[in-house]
Parts: structure tokens; sequence; C-alpha cells
């Protein structure tokens, strides 16, 4: 199957359950984490204590090993899946254990220990109901935190009516967690071994926290008198003291729970008697507490990503799900699309790079798009897109060059190495823009012939049903060129730095934000520049964006060091300065850039805000509009500021809250991804079309959002500063 | 300390958590009033090191068998700390069973004494922080009933308690 029928299939099959449930834990994060005062203060919090474990991580090792052997367990430090299973299987062997119980654990899906026990004819149940569902239906988990997410209630009763046949048909959500508690409860007082997970591992004292809610993993343990645990080596933290900013952040950033129903902090053995359940006469507190503990930590490659220091981060996750539940995409596709072998959304890319391998984070990774949604809603403050895009540039490396010939000459490209040829066409849109102004509209005309759509989706991969941009032939460099500034009298000065679209096929918005800002007492002044690098850098190509940066940097500085302002009109520009530009940049150079640098609405809001008068601008009568933001945009905080601006300029504003319009720079023109891009905006387009939404005009901030949303709507949206010089 | 267990007190509720106040002398009142039949519990001198709380003379069972606790509607325990901010009570894990009765019955009546609630999480890590150092123990943080939402939508009960009730107890000057 393509890639585009897959992803067809899995949103057909499973989309609306994963669109419904991980919308409703992202509402439910957006809620919970508003109500409280310190959030951003215990998100840095959390990094911090993750930074300065996996910093220490050999020595807490040894200390972890030193408390868990002195309180009476073992530890086994295991290099991979196979020495883990190994290990596992012998302790279930020395118990001579028939049946095992197991606690919700991505660590032991990892390594696949259920298989290996099967092999040993042991019975292995999994308790967590999530989990069970998908242990009935031998079915892969889609989510990291609710495994089931992709099963809808009714097909979870037709799958138990069918497998188990209960006398009454079981339908409701209510019947059918009451029959699994059941049918469990038997299986777990019956079992000998009880495997968990841990969430986290703290050194001093040998304890450990295991997060839930249905109260299984209580069971887990207290009904079995064998407790192995299966985590990866990067859960260990210093101390129970530490644990408090992930207890506080785990579940608000997942589900949008404040706090799951349960947080066991064990330190095992534990003292709970070991009951004989069959044993009618004994009082429980006779049973003595003859227990055995196994801690099996997992390296399977952590120890590796830890010397590794892009992937490094990617040990700080504490596996919440907020990136999955935040992603646009993800909303659509879910884990089984949007996963390799273990691990599922943002974050994955890292993990499966780092256990499994670069071919399997490349069967997903680029439904990463690079929007920045999660980056605010990780609790560990982990750049998840940048290693989206490192991970893609390794990817690109590592693979053969594909049809030099082709590309060769048409985009010259500072990439030494392999990427493949639709990430170069994209990547290299800069020159593609200028051959494109300069020969229009022969360009235009040429483009829209069926032959040349049809070697562009040969070639290219870019979805036939998507519109090509019409380049202008006047760009608007050259436009600014031919008039005189209206401002004598300058109250400030800027330098407006055009983005590809804006100087080549959007020329009208750059024309309305030269006039806005002049009719606000500014000076300003639109030189060539290069391009961002944004293209390039959302196709992994790490080198040339650097260089798209370096230069930036070159043409922009003496604009600043002569006291002008940057003024940004596209926001994934304006994000990249302010962002992904310090990665790429030395930070004497990234600083100038980012503190000078203002998306032009910003820039507006900071200048009527600093007494400019707004008379000058046109002015509305409540006229009502609605508003879609930039998804990096939001990110920066930057939303409110167009919202006010509009506002103050006397318009009735209703903005959308999906988390991404779907297109995502060129991830929407690509024929494999058209079909997720278009399902993504749909979203978008339901709040547009909405009572009391779907008569007002549209504007939205982002070239890609108003390329999508003119194929979403009959009606064709504007930029937001254009409706101030109307 | 008013206050505290004034946001304990609404903590728990959000959470349908039902609370009823009791006095050193009316605890055992209460208990028998909230634990719906046939009750087990565990001696909650066990948590305070108090006899002043006790089970005697209430119709809950204490020391229960597999098979009182395999019937047991209500299982009574102490709670060494509430914390306000979450509604959250801090279970031991004794060798009594007290995870046991707390957690294999359908509801889960938690005594805890108004000069134990802390007013927010940070508070009660740091306690069982400097605890767990001296003792290497056990707890479970345990905020309302066990739930789940794997089957479709939100469900009271999942493997756990499907109804906890709280008794403050203030103790007289």
């Amino acid at each position: 199957m393509s890639k585009a029928d897959e992803l067809r299939e899995v949103m057909r099959t499973e989309g609306a359950a994963i669109a419904e449930n991980t919308q409703a834990f992202n509402e439910g994060r957006y809620e919970s984490v508003a109500d409280l005062e310190d959030y951003e203060e215990l998100k840095s919090e959390a990094r911090a204590i993750k930074e300065d474990a996996i910093e220490r991580l050999p020595e807490l090792l040894d200390e972890l090993t030193e408390t868990v052997e002195e309180n009476g367990g073992t530890v086994y430090l295991a290099d991979d899946a196979e020495d883990a299973n190994a290990y596992i299987r012998d302790v279930v062997d020395d118990r001579e254990a028939e049946r095992v119980v197991k606690s919700k654990s991505m660590t032991s899906e990892e390594i696949e220990v259920n298989d290996a026990l099967k092999a040993d004819d042991v019975d292995v149940v999994e308790t967590d109901l999530g989990e069970w569902v998908l242990q009935v239906a031998d079915e892969a988990p889609s989510h990291i935190v609710a495994p089931a997410i992709h099963k809808s209630r009714e097909a979870i009763a037709e799958l138990f009516n069918e497998v188990f046949d209960p006398e009454e048909p079981l339908e409701t959500a209510q019947e059918l967690t009451h029959f699994a508690r059941e049918k469990l409860g038997e299986q777990i007082v019956d079992a000998e071994v009880g495997i968990t997970g841990a969430n986290f591992l703290a050194a001093d004292t040998g304890t450990m926290a295991l997060v839930t809610s249905e109260g299984n993993a209580r069971k887990t343990v207290a009904a079995t008198d064998t407790q192995i645990t299966v985590a990866g080596v990067e859960k260990i933290v210093p101390s129970v003291g530490d644990l408090d900013p992930f207890i506080e952040l785990i579940g608000r950033s997942g589900t949008g729970q404040d706090i799951t129903s349960y947080v066991s902090l064990l330190t095992p053995p534990v003292d709970t008697p070991v009951v004989d359940f069959e044993d009618d006469e004994t009082p429980l507190s006779e049973f003595d507490s003859d227990r055995e503990f196994h801690l099996v930590l997992i390296d399977n490659g952590r120890m590796a990503m830890r010397e590794d220091d892009q992937l490094r981060e990617t040990l700080y996750c504490i596996r919440c799900s907020a990136c999955s539940n935040s992603c646009a995409n993800f909303q659509s596709v879910g884990g089984h699309a949007f996963g390799g072998e273990t691990y599922s959304g943002g974050i994955a890319t890292g993990w499966e790079a780092g256990i499994e391998g670069l071919d399997v984070a490349e069967e997903f990774n680029d439904l990463c798009t690079g929007c920045t949604r999660c980056v605010n809603a990780c609790p560990v403050e982990i750049d998840i897109p940048w290693i989206n895009t490192v991970v893609r540039d390794r990817i690109n490396r590592e693979g053969e060059r594909p049809a030099d010939w082709l590309v060769d000459g048409l985009v010259p490209d500072e990439e030494d190495e392999g990427a493949p040829l639709q990430k170069r066409f994209f990547g290299n849109f800069e020159t593609v823009a200028k051959l494109g102004s300069t020969t229009a509209p022969l360009s235009n005309w040429l483009a829209d012939t069926s032959a040349s759509r049809w070697a562009m989706s040969w070639a290219l991969d870019i979805d036939p049903r998507r519109d090509l941009p019409t380049f202008e032939r006047e760009t608007l460099v050259e436009w600014a060129g031919k008039r005189d500034s209206t401002v004598s009298d300058p109250e400030r000065r800027a330098v407006l730095y055009l983005d590809l679209y804006t100087n080549h096929v959007q020329v009208d918005r750059g024309k309305a934000a030269v006039r806005a800002l002049e009719a606000l007492g500014v000076d300003v002044v639109v030189p060539e520049a290069p391009s961002s690098g944004r293209a390039p850098l959302s196709q992994g190509m790490v080198a040339t964006a650097q260089d798209h940066a370096e230069r930036v940097v070159d043409s922009l500085s003496p604009h600043v060091e002569d006291g002008r302002d940057i003024v940004v009109v596209e926001p994934s520009d304006h994000a990249l300065f302010q962002r992904e530009y310090e990665k790429l940049l030395d930070s004497a150079a990234f600083t100038d850039l980012a503190e000078n640098s203002y998306e032009v609405l910003e820039y507006v809001y900071g200048l009527l805000d600093n007494g400019a008068d707004g008379s000058a601008l046109t002015t509305a009568e409540g006229d009502e509009i609605a508003y879609h933001s930039h998804c990096q945009q939001r990110t920066l905080g930057l939303e409110a500021h167009t919202v006010a601006v509009l506002e103050e300029c006397g318009y009735n504003v209703v903005t959308s809250d999906v988390e991404c319009c779907g297109m995502a720079g060129s991830f929407g023109y690509k024929g494999d991804y058209y079909e997720v891009s278009m399902d993504v905006g749909d979203r978008l387009r339901g709040q547009l079309q909405a009572e009391g939404v779907r008569d007002r005009p549209v504007v939205a901030s982002g070239t890609s959002c108003l390329e999508q949303i003119d194929s979403l709507l009959e009606r064709q949206p504007r930029h937001p500063v254009e409706l101030l010089v109307d | 300390m008013a206050t505290t267990d004034t946001s304990f007190e609404r903590a728990l509720d959000e959470l349908g958590v039902s609370v009823t106040r009791a006095e050193s002398d009316t605890v055992r009142e209460q208990i028998e009033e909230t634990a719906i039949a046939p009750a087990i519990g565990v001696p909650l001198a066990e948590t305070f090191g108090d006899t002043a709380f006790s089970l005697a003379e209430t119709s809950v069972e204490v020391d229960p068998t597999p098979a009182t606790l395999r019937d047991a509607t209500t299982g009574v325990t102490g709670a060494q700390l509430g914390i306000a901010d979450y509604g959250t009570l801090v279970l031991s894990l004794t060798e009594r069973a007290s995870e046991l009765v707390s957690l294999f019955v359908e509801r889960h009546v938690a005594v805890v004494r108004a000069a134990d609630v802390v007013g927010e999480m940070d508070a009660a890590i740091e306690e069982l922080d400097a605890e767990f150092s001296e003792t290497r123990g056990s707890a479970i943080l345990a905020t309302g009933p066990s739930a789940t939402a794997d089957m479709g939508a939100l469900v009271k009960g999942a493997h756990g308690p499907k109804e906890v009730h709280v008794v403050l107890v203030e103790e007289g000057e």
C-alpha cells in the first residue's frame, strides 16, 4: 500500500475515535494547566531535575542499585530487549509461575516481554483495561497513555460480545468496565508474578512512582508475591523530593486530569501481606509479607542517546502524551500511523531513532510538520520539532541521492548529501520562486498545463488537487524600490523582512504592510533579502538552513546597526528568528536578530501601545471577522496582539482554536499527505463554517494558512494587515 | 488552619468524595454511619499511633479474612495526610493489609485528622521524602475513586473503589 493509501485507511477506520479522544485530552490540558499559578515554574523545575539526572545518570544508577539491594530487592541492568527478557523469564521460571499479571508499561511493550513469556507457556494478562482490550483484540497501542484510544465503545462492545459471549450482551461503558473488572480481578488474585513499569525511580531510597487511575497497578503489586518492575534507565531521579513537579504536571499535561486517581510511591518489597485468596479462615494480618522484588533497568540504546547532543533531550520525556494530543496530524491519524515500533506522537521520533534506528523513525517522522504546538505543551520543555528536524536531516544524509540530473541546475543546493528530490525542491523554494517571478506569467501558465502538473506529480509528488502559487511579475522589492516613503519625520525606522511568498506571490499583503507602517509614522525600507531557511529546515536540510540563517544575519544586521527594527510578515519566519535560529547561529548573532525583530501585527500593536495615532489606519464599525492565527505565532504567544489591533480598529473578532490549519508549509502539497492535510483542515473549516462565523470574512496570518483556507472555503481569506489600509 | 481543611473539603467535593466532620469522640459514630455493611477495616491506631482512634464497638470487622475481604462493601482505613489543593489522601501500606482493605472494596472510608491536612502537594512530598529516607516506606497518593475512560466513557470504579468517603477529625485544643 502506498503511504497515502495507508493514511487514508487509518483515518477511515480509526480517525473519528482518535480525533474525539485526543481533542478532549488536549482541551482538558488547557483547562487543567490554567489552574496552576506556577505552571511555567513547575515545567522549568521538572526540566532542570531531568537535565541533572541524565547528566549524573551513571552515578544515580549505582546509587539506586545500592538502595534497592539494601531494601532486599535485586537490580538487573539489561543491555537490550533480549537480555531483559532472558532475565525476566528466569525469574518467572524460578517462581514456577503459571500466570503473570501486568500493569501498563510502555517499556515492557518496547521489549515485547509478553511474547517472550508466552513462548514459555506462561499466561500473561494485561490488567490495564485499555491494554486488555488490545490484548483481546490482538492489536497494538495507538497512544502511549490511552492505548485503545482508536476503539470506540461500540467497537469494544462488539469485540467483547463476540469473544466472551456473555449471557446479556454488553453495551454501556459501565457494563464493559464492570465485566472487565470482574474477569481481571479473578486473574489478578490467582497470579504469582506482577510486572509493572515505573514512571520515576528515586535513587536515594529505591522508591518507584507509578501513575495510574484504575488501581490495577496497586492490585498487581499487592496480590502477587513476586514483583518485576521494568523501566528505562532514564526514569531515575535523585530523590522522592524531586517528584513534586512531575506529580503535578503529568496528568494535567496528558489527559487533562489535575492528578490521576493513584500515584503509588512504592519502596519494594512492600509490607502488604501476601494473602492466599483461597484461604477463608486466616486473618489478613497473619499472612507474612514474604515478597521478592526485581528491578530490570533497560538500556536498549539509551546510554548512547545520552551521549548524543541532539537526541539526549528525548530522555527527559515523561511519556505524558501531550505532544500527541496537541498535534494536529496525530489528532487525525493516531499512533498507528504516527508512531514506530513502540512509541507514538512527536517525541516518538527521538525514541524510535535512539532505540530502533533511523529506518523506523523514517516511517512516520514526516508527519511532524514543525508546527511547534507541542513545544509549550511539553512539561519538560523538550524541543520536539527540533528532534524531528535533526532526525530527518540524518535520514536524508543516510539515503542515496536520487535523480541528481533532474534537480541540479534547477535548485542549487547547499546540501552535499542526499536529501530526496521532493525535499530538495521544497527546501529550495527560493530558487523556484525567483525563477517564477522572472518568467511570470509564462511560469504560471506552464505550471498549470497538464503536462507539467503530471511531471510535478511524478517527479516531486506534488498533489494534483492543490493549486500552485501564481507568481507576480513585479516583486514587492521592485515595487518598493520605485516609490518614495510617505513619512518625512519618522517616529521609528524599520526594515521589512520579506518571505518569498510576500515578495513573489502575495505581493498585496506586503504593500499593505508598508502602507500600514507608514501610516503610523514608520520609515520602511524593503531590501532584497535571502529567504529565512524555513523551507529547507522543514525538509530536514539543516546545513542549508544554517547557510540561509547566516546570510539573513549578514543582510539584516547592518539595518539593525543603523537603528532599524526588523518587521517580519510571515509568522513562520518570525518564529525561526525567535526560536530555531538559536540552534543555527552563534549566540550573539541570534540574540541581536531575535531581540530586534517583530511580527508585523505585533509591531503595529507596539506602535499603538506607545502612542501612535491609530486613526491613521482604516477603521471599522463593529464589522464581524474571523481570525485564524498561525501555529508558530501562537506558540510564541503572539495571537493576542493581532486580535487586539483588529479590535482597536473596530472589528468584532472571533478566533479559531484548532492547533494547526493542516497545510504546514509544503506538507499539504505532498501527494502522500494531501488527505491528512485536508482532514486536519476540516476541523478549521468546521469552526469557520459554524453558526455565527460562517458569514464573517476570514483573515489569517500565515502564508500556508491562507492557502489552506482558500482551498477549504468559498470565501477568500486575507492577511490581517490588509484590513488596516483598505 | 481552617482555610486548609475548607479547601481540602472543596477539592474532595469536586472529586465526588463525600466528607463528614467528626470530633475525637464522635469518630466511631461517623464511621458507623458512613460504612455501608458489610464493612471491614484496619485498626486506626496503626495510622495515628493513638488508641483514641479505634474501631472497637463498631460493626466494622477489624482484621478480616480473605473471605470477608471479598464480600466487603466498605473498607475503613486511616490516611496519614490529606493534601488540600488536590483532595488527595496519603495512604500507607501496612502489615495489616491496609492496601487490600482500601483497594479491594467498592467503598473506601478514610479517616483523616484535620491537623494532618497540608495545603499543597510539594509539602506532602517533602514530608514523605523525609519519612522514606528514614523508613524506606511506601504510600499511595489516592485522589478520588478509581476510574477509567478506556471503555469509551468515564466510569468510576475500575479496579478499585467506586466511592470514597472521608471522615475529617477535628481534635479539641
